[in-house]
């Protein structure tokens, strides 16, 4: 936390706190877990619980985190849907069908991911077509490449992939039998990329691209570059999302992935990023995924209807822009001591 | 040419988007120290010729002179590393960016070795606001808060401010006191006038004829792209000038219609002709 550098010495009050984009996700977090522990009893507080919904996290939250990055860029990214399928699928041909090593696997399915971020990037930079279009557009693209490719090599939507013990242990196994390793690499992805956002240079220009793109440009920062870079980004993280599961359950399917696309964006939302750009925390993204795997589930371990999930879901995902909006406005009002 | 040949000078600069001739033979010099009023109505080819000077369009003919060489200005980039900076109508900042973090963007002071330097917070946070306080506007001192929070004065003058820190030699407002209310626009006008003080030569575009009046050493008239007069402080009077800018039509012919209505028509104003 950095210190309050100048006469001020509001930085850790409650007011202060209150008005960090993160603070209405924190609040959430703590009401729904407070909820479901109470619904769910001892299993839910438990390590069962836990890891349940830990796991789910994980996996969205990888993905979640660039996705948030590209939102607070302006920008949106609907194709990380179809590239998790398309990465396992091709580790699992060059693999898994044709025998080949394990790593040039895992490299053609990353590889798969940075190339349709490339070409997001490219097409979103290039042309005047709204992010949200283009991308809905690649994933169409990239999930008729892949069906189409599985079936034309493989003969089948579906292929298996044996890996070695110590590739199974770095990305698929689960400690104790509960915890998938894919948490660590959520980890690990969060504090690189809270590095970038908050702490170094380019995490300016982040902010600046979504605050105002033609200002940001004037002032000097190769947005165009950048967003190809954040495209790249998330297209990367949905890969390895991708050959995380290839490595947990040896099976890669074409039909994987279509539920990330929701549950990214609405772990970013729940996590105060505001839809318009320009403002959010990663800290607040890594809330906002908690949040929502908790919910989802929780509802396993609380006896209520499944159904039920889906409905606090969406309500949390209304109450979070509504609430975005409310810190907003708070922020802006925020003014030095008079005097 | 003397000591105080200007930074800036337009020669014969024409501009046409295709068919359309937008600008027409514009000649214009600002010295350094020196306000240059850009004075016109709505659609007068302000706005382009602002593009052109900050290197956002080119010139389809003519030159653009910076002392006394021809320059070019391909990029927006490349005019501001020629020093020529232009702040826009709400300051071009970002509203939900810190002070200290919007005035470096782009250029963001670091701390640390290799991949791991950081973003230097507190540095950019004590020049942000030393280089705001130094013209004039004490107010803001802390900069951790939200531009979106502070007014339009302050976010123009915080843009100056940065236009100034960051070496520029022309400054280019455009219509800077246009959403304004009468205290901010005197705030801004005053940082103007210190802009000046420090040698900078600036561009002032509006249509306010008082607030070009206050600060101007040299005013234009832009009327359907063309400099329709161009004049020296003191030269013209305030009336003089509203009425090249309502293009030729006085302005006390159009009260005098509106007197005459009003007298035969038992003091009612005359309706809308539109």
């Amino acid at each position: 936390m950095p210190k309050s550098t100048d006469r001020h010495t509001h930085a850790f009050s409650v007011g202060h706190l209150a008005r960090r984009p993160e603070a209405g996700s924190l609040v959430g977090l703590v009401l729904v877990y407070a909820f479901f522990a109470i619904m769910g009893g001892a299993v839910f507080i438990g390590a069962p619980g836990w890891s349940s919904w830990l796991n789910i996290a994980a996996e969205v939250g990888i993905v979640a985190l660039p996705v948030g990055l590209l939102m607070i860029a302006g920008e949106l990214d609907i194709s990380v849907g179809s590239v998790i399928p398309a990465s396992q699928m091709t580790a699992a041909i060059v693999s898994g069908y044709f025998g080949l090593p394990i790593l040039l696997g895992i490299a053609a399915g990353l590889g798969v991911g940075l190339m349709v971020g490339y070409v997001n990037g490219l097409l979103v930079t290039r042309t005047s077509i709204p992010s949200l279009i283009i991308t809905i557009g690649t994933m169409f693209g990239v999930m008729g490449f892949t069906l189409g490719f599985a079936v034309l090599i493989a003969g089948s939507t579906s292929v298996f992939l044996v890996p070695d013990p110590v590739t199974k242990l770095i990305l698929g196994t689960f400690i104790g039998g509960m915890f998938n390793v894919s948490i660590f690499w959520w980890i690990a992805f969060a504090a690189v990329i809270f590095f970038v956002l908050h702490y170094a240079p380019i995490g300016n220009w982040i902010f600046a691209l979504g605050g105002d793109r033609d200002s940001a440009r004037n002032a000097g920062i190769p947005t165009a570059a950048l967003t190809i870079r954040l495209y790249m980004l998330s297209g990367f993280a949905a890969a390895f999302v991708g050959i995380l599961q290839l490595m947990t359950y040896q099976n890669a399917q074409v039909a994987t992935g279509q539920s990330f696309i929701f549950n990214s964006i609405m772990c970013v939302v729940i996590g105060g990023v505001i839809l318009t750009g320009g403002s959010g925390s990663v800290i607040g993204i890594v809330i906002g995924t908690a949040t929502f795997a908790i919910v989802n589930q929780g509802i396993f371990f609380s006896g209520l209807d499944p159904n039920v999930g889906s409905v606090i879901i969406g309500a949390l995902l209304l109450a979070a822009v509504l609430s975005n909006d409310g810190f907003r406005a708070l922020a802006l009002k925020y003014s030095t001591k008079k005097g | 040419m003397s000591a105080n040949a200007p930074i800036l000078a337009l020669r014969g600069v024409n501009k046409s988007f295709g068919p359309i001739d937008v600008l027409h033979d514009i000649n214009l010099e600002v010295r350094a120290g020196e306000v240059l009023c850009l004075l016109g109505d709505n659609g007068a080819g302000k706005s382009t010729l602002i593009r052109i000077l900050s290197g956002v369009h080119q010139p389809t003919s003519g030159t653009i002179e910076m002392d006394g060489q021809s320059v070019g200005f391909p990029t927006p980039r490349a005019a501001a590393d020629k020093g020529i900076a232009t702040v826009h109508q709400f300051g071009g900042t970002f509203p939900l960016m810190s002070i200290g973090r919007s005035f470096f963007v782009g250029v963001e002071p670091t701390k640390g070795w290799g991949p791991f330097k950081t973003y230097d917070r507190k540095k950019a946070n004590e020049i942000a606001v030393k280089a705001v306080q130094d013209f004039g506007i004490t107010r803001i001192d802390d900069g951790d808060r939200l531009v979106g929070g502070l007014s339009g004065g302050e976010r123009q003058s915080l843009a100056i401010a940065r236009a100034v820190h960051f070496g520029a030699r022309v400054l280019i407002l455009d219509e800077p006191t246009a959403a304004l209310g009468v205290k901010q626009a005197a705030h801004v006008l005053r940082i103007v006038n210190e802009a000046k003080r420090r040698g900078l030569a600036v561009i002032f575009i509006t249509h306010q004829v008082m607030h070009a009046m206050a600060v101007g050493d040299h005013f234009a008239v832009l009327i359907r792209g063309a400099v329709a007069a161009d004049f020296k402080k003191g030269e013209k009077t305030r009336e003089q000038i509203t009425d090249l800018m309502a293009g030729g039509e006085t302005m006390a012919d159009l009260e005098a219609t509106i007197e005459g209505y009003m007298a035969s028509h038992d003091g009612h104003p005359p309706p809308p002709s539109h």
